[in-house]
């Protein structure tokens, strides 16, 4: 289990970094916290003819507040994020979810960006961007775009981004006011990739009505996967237990088509996307401010 | 003469950790030697193949390979592994012997066999230059289902046998049939029950080097049976024992797998180093290990129990396969473990036990903590709540009415054990154990309150109690060396190995009553052939009750010549004198006497005279040998609660009371009992080797196979009973092995109690919640 050959480069700025990557054609491979990565390299499932390794580039460690949102530099520890009094004033649901990615040691070393850039299905972090629809600024030497998270995710371990393109900053809006959001996974063990979780974001409008609810779902697909269905079924309903159960029974029948593994059969998995939006809108209407009829 | 210093049955804090927690004790992988080169095995990549061709000529011109050896190159050194454990005289028994090759030829029979090994400056350039080696193979159909292996057709693991059959044996007590005429019920099922691999924290790792000038092999090995592997490398490659030196140094945990003999690499790395001159190293990467190191597996048994309308046991009939993977050097030890210990601590006058064992592509099977034990106790366990339940009898009662009395000891079960004796439980109190762990888990008030109050609430929260014992100390001995030396500190050499038991510490509390000193002052050396090479290893929970009683009887010879010597010293009779302190003095006169130290001096003086009759110095060397194993015992009970809808399942509470004799530190016995808890839950809800039909391990990483973590095992409550053993002047049993082996049958009983009403019968561990949540849906 050791690597194949390797070169290394470690800039000192993301324009060092680009170019690095620019001038290997898609042959390099950024090297951010390096807990996906390095296991896939030691088990020569990944022989990149060279790594950049971005841990030297400070001006992409941030959290920032702004009128916008919150942004977050593509470097961030995970472990900065989780304890970022700015993340949880400003996205709950990815305060909520940060515990749950794996174990302290890993989140003290595994970037925020790297995550969302290695596009593991059954990783929480991108289905936590999709349900907070966040926005995605990506540099290349050519120039600077930003992807929204639902045209990110492309599938099993693939996103938008080109070979020479380098996922800089995670931008997230405020949250509207009356809105409440949850976050739940089934692992095996504590710290393991989710068997099934779920991040949820309810917005009540003044009537109490659902305005908006966007579900969204890890680990039954080769990607983070939007419940539309479920979420059209809430739209416009006062929140009950009943909506909530027809919302969870679409989100299981209609939203999803689970993988099975030697970890969970598809219709395991199935069962627990009814039983985790079920609970987890529950939780989230709740925050919202809802008062619920009916036990869920 | 009394014994002023209680040593033996005080929690006295290990003398090894200084050395472990500060990084400075020694493993073989710390070992680096100038000039040392590095190994890496190809393997295969086929469960089951004919191998025609293995072309190294590219990977031995790579820069940085020194060589690259194939089959072919090792010449008369090729010789299949011997035969470890000879299978007991069982009247009928079938046994083909098939053991493992250093290198394949001509056949790959699981994956991840050897078939080429690499030595090459650097283990990054070793790895690399597999990529360079041609192997032609023709894939075969594998033999990976139990059943389907010895099904007509199937393709044959072994040419040169008429079928996948590795073994047949049947064991016979009373008249089963008899029995089963007599029964006002039988309860009949089919129970599979599977483990994986040992997860040691350390793997498997080997150096060898060869000084030409002391012509003596030096090896520092990972083996939980240092002087054997001595023993059979000399006689390998054609050097006096004495000329080879093997050192197992601290090593990070064993568990089974490290004692199998001669481990393809073992046998490798040692010619390599002599052939090329230079220390050779190979280190096991974790993904090694999956394929390389032996693990224990799966059986399927039949299993039936006859009994009387009040519960009593009249016999049981158990008919079973056994996995043992594609080569078979351990014989019968883990099957015939599964069968004898499915008696567990019963009156069953009646037994009938018929198996198969057969031949598998797919890793070796060999002992692991527990070693078969597990799925013995699991039929019997569950055969025991399932004629509760229709008998309408309680779980606790049913185990009860049919415990052995402590006047049925020693009890004679008529059928051999592992190590050819006769099954013979030396002593044992097995009621008091139940009533206590009962007691403890409260478990009338849960049944009878909490359970259906808490049901009310919608929780379900099952409850669960099973017995078992385990024969522990086998044979055939263990040796110890005890010497006093001038500084007054005591050496203590014995041949075992060592994995983390905490032998530093418990060897030394038995010789430091004995000689009145410190624990801490008396310096154990374990592991290492130039120190002590008469032995046979650590296995079988046998340190304490084996070497352990070596050291007690050294000792007591130690002490011997120390009251003699100092009697002459201090003019005074032996029966007047004491030993405290690191000093003999006269009772009454503690100020008085003399250091441990200085009478050593004394016997062993420069100049003067040493006393006709007398030997040199405060040494003494003794063996031990029981004249059969000695019988632990326990009783398992928890609280689980299940969440229906999920198929989750979180372990409340767990409580052992567990017989293991005599009690000698009983924090390292609460360590064993938490770290066997720990296997058995591993075991009995994440742990599994899955295997596809082509035989590919799909699970070989620790991504994949779930070990429990420190967030998935409780606390456990362990409370001590001893009921001390007639078979060694310790009155010890074994502990090692213990907490791992019931916790299978405990989690089913528990989990299935939790569900109770949806008439949900688990006949089959491992479980994981995708299982469990199986086998709620399926229609009943």
């Amino acid at each position: 289990m050791k690597p194949a050959a390797f070169e290394y480069f470690a800039p000192a700025t993301v324009d060092q970094a680009l170019a690095l990557l620019a001038a290997h054609g898609g042959e390099a491979k950024p090297l951010a916290g390096g807990q996906s990565l390095i296991p896939a390299m030691n088990f020569r499932l990944a022989r990149p003819r060279a790594l950049v390794d971005l841990n030297r580039i400070a001006e992409l460690s941030y959290i920032r507040s702004a009128k916008g949102g919150t942004t977050i530099g593509a470097m961030t520890r995970q472990r900065a994020v989780e304890q970022s009094d700015v993340v949880t004033r400003g996205a709950p649901l990815l305060a909520e979810a940060m515990p749950a990615i794996a174990h302290p040691q890993i989140r003290n070393r595994g970037t925020i960006g790297g995550s969302l850039a290695h596009a593991d299905p059954s990783a929480e972090l991108p289905a936590v961007m999709l349900a907070l629809d966040a926005a995605f600024r990506a540099r290349s030497v050519t120039g600077e775009r930003t992807i929204p998270a639902s045209e990110f995710f492309k599938g099993m371990l693939e996103t938008a981004l080109a070979p020479d393109e380098l996922l800089v900053e995670i931008g997230l809006r405020p949250m509207p006011d009356r809105s409440g959001t949850a976050f739940l996974e089934v692992a095996r063990r504590h710290g393991d990739y989710a068997l099934v979780g779920i991040a949820v974001v309810v917005t009540l409008d003044g009537q109490g009505r659902c305005k908006a609810a966007r579900i969204a779902l890890l680990s039954v697909g080769d990607g983070p996967v939007l419940a539309v269905e479920a979420g059209k079924t809430l739209t416009g309903q006062v929140p009950s237990a009943e909506m909530v159960r027809a919302a969870a029974d679409a989100a299981a029948t209609r939203d999803v088509d689970p993988p099975s593994d030697i970890h969970a059969s598809a219709a395991y998995r199935r069962r627990l996307v009814a039983v985790l939006t079920r609970r987890a809108l529950g939780r989230a209407f709740e925050r919202a401010g809802a008062t619920q009829r009916g036990r869920s | 003469m009394t014994h002023t210093q209680r040593q033996i049955g005080e929690s006295v804090r290990r003398n090894e950790d200084a050395r472990l927690l500060t990084g400075r004790a020694l493993f073989v992988d710390d070992v680096r030697l100038d000039g040392m080169l590095h190994v890496a095995f190809l393997r295969s990549q086929h469960a089951h193949a004919r191998l025609s061709s293995v072309d190294a000529s590219a990977a031995r011109t790579r820069p940085g390979v020194v060589a690259v050896y194939t089959a072919s190159d090792l010449g008369d050194y090729w010789r299949p592994g011997p035969l470890l454990v000879p299978p007991p005289p069982i009247a009928g028994l079938v046994f083909n012997t098939c053991t493992q090759v250093p290198l394949a030829k001509d056949k790959l029979r699981h994956v991840g066999e050897p078939i080429a090994m690499v030595v090459a400056e650097s283990r990054y350039v070793a790895e690399d230059a597999l990529d360079d080696i041609v192997v032609e193979a023709e894939p075969l159909p594998a033999v990976v289902d139990l059943e389907a292996a010895l099904a007509a057709g199937t393709p044959r693991v072994h040419d040169q046998l008429p079928s996948n059959l590795a073994a047949h044996a049947v064991q016979r007590k009373g008249d089963y049939a008899r029995a089963r005429a007599q029964a006002h019920t039988v309860i009949a099922r089919r129970f599979r029950y599977d483990r994986g691999v040992s997860a040691a924290i350390e793997n498997r790792a080997v150096v060898a080097q060869w000084d030409p000038h002391a012509e003596e092999l030096t090896v520092w090995d990972t083996t939980q049976a240092p002087i054997p592997i001595r023993n059979g490398l000399a006689q390998l490659l054609g050097l006096l024992e004495s000329q080879v030196r093997v050192v197992a140094p601290f090593v990070g945990g064993g568990f089974g797998p490290k004692i199998m003999m001669y481990y393809p690499e073992e046998v490798l790395i040692p010619w390599a180093a002599m052939r090329l001159g230079r220390p050779v190293k190979w280190t096991e990467d974790r993904q090694e290990n999956f394929f390389a190191t032996t693990q224990e597996r799966g059986q399927i048994h039949d299993a039936e129990l006859a009994v009387t309308k009040d519960g009593t046991i009249l016999g049981v009939r158990d008919v079973f396969l056994h996995d043992t993977g594609a080569y078979d050097p351990y014989g019968l030890t883990v099957p015939i473990n599964s069968q004898c210990t499915l008696l567990g601590p019963y009156d069953i006058p009646n037994y009938e036990s018929e198996f198969t064992a057969v031949f598998t592509n797919k890793t070796i099977v060999t002992p692991v903590r527990g070693a078969g034990r597990q799925h013995g106790v699991f039929v019997i366990e569950r055969l025991l709540d399932f004629a509760a339940k229709e008998l309408r009898i309680d779980r606790a009662e049913i185990r009860r009415r049919n415990l052995l009395r402590p006047e049925q000891f020693p009890f004679d079960n008529q059928i051999l054990f592992q190590d050819s004796a006769p099954l013979t439980y030396d002593s044992g109190d097995y009621e008091p154990a139940l009533d206590t762990a009962l007691e403890v888990i409260d478990y009338k008030r849960f049944v009878g309150e909490e359970q259906p109050r808490l049901r009310a609430a919608g929780r379900h929260v099952g409850i669960g109690v099973v017995c078992y014992v385990e024969g522990t100390g086998i044979g055939p001995y263990e040796g110890a060396r005890v010497t006093v030396e001038p500084s007054g500190r005591v050496r203590l050499a014995t041949g075992v190995g060592t994995q983390g038991q905490g032998h530093f510490t418990v060897f030394a509390q038995i010789v430091a009553e004995a000689l009145g000193v410190e624990v801490s002052d008396v310096h154990v050396i374990t592991g290492d052939t130039r120190e002590f090479h008469w032995g046979t290893g650590t296995f079988a929970s046998r340190g304490a009750v084996v070497a352990g009683s070596a050291c007690h009887a050294a000792a007591a010879r130690v002490r011997e010549k120390i009251l003699e010597l100092a009697s002459h010293e201090l003019e005074a009779a032996q029966a007047d004198l004491v030993l405290e302190g690191g000093r003999v003095h006269v009772r009454g006169d503690p100020t008085g006497g003399i250091a441990l130290g200085a009478l050593a001096l004394k016997a062993n003086p420069l100049r003067g005279a040493v006393r006709p009759g007398t030997e040199p110095g405060l040494e003494a060397t003794a063996y031990f040998g029981p004249d059969r194993g000695s019988t632990a015992s326990g009783v398992h009970a928890m609280l689980v609660e299940v969440d229906p809808e999920t198929a989750q399942v979180e372990i409340k509470r767990y409580v052992v009371v567990h017989d293991c004799g005599r009690v000698i530190n009983p924090m390292i016995v609460e360590g064993q009992i938490q770290g066997g808890v720990a296997h058995g839950i591993g075991n009995a809800f994440y742990e599994q080797l899955v295997y596809d039909d082509e035989g590919q391990l799909l699970n070989a990483s620790f991504m994949d196979y779930l070990l429990p973590t420190a967030t998935d095992v409780p606390n456990v409550e362990t409370i001590h009973r001893e009921t001390l053993s007639p078979l060694n002047p310790l009155g010890a049993k074994g502990v090692g092995e213990a907490g791992a082996i019931p916790t299978g049958a405990l989690f089913a009983q528990a989990v299935e109690d939790a569900l109770a009403g949806s008439g949900l019968e688990i006949l089959e561990i491992p479980l994981s919640p995708t299982r469990l949540f199986e086998l709620m849906e399926r229609p009943r």
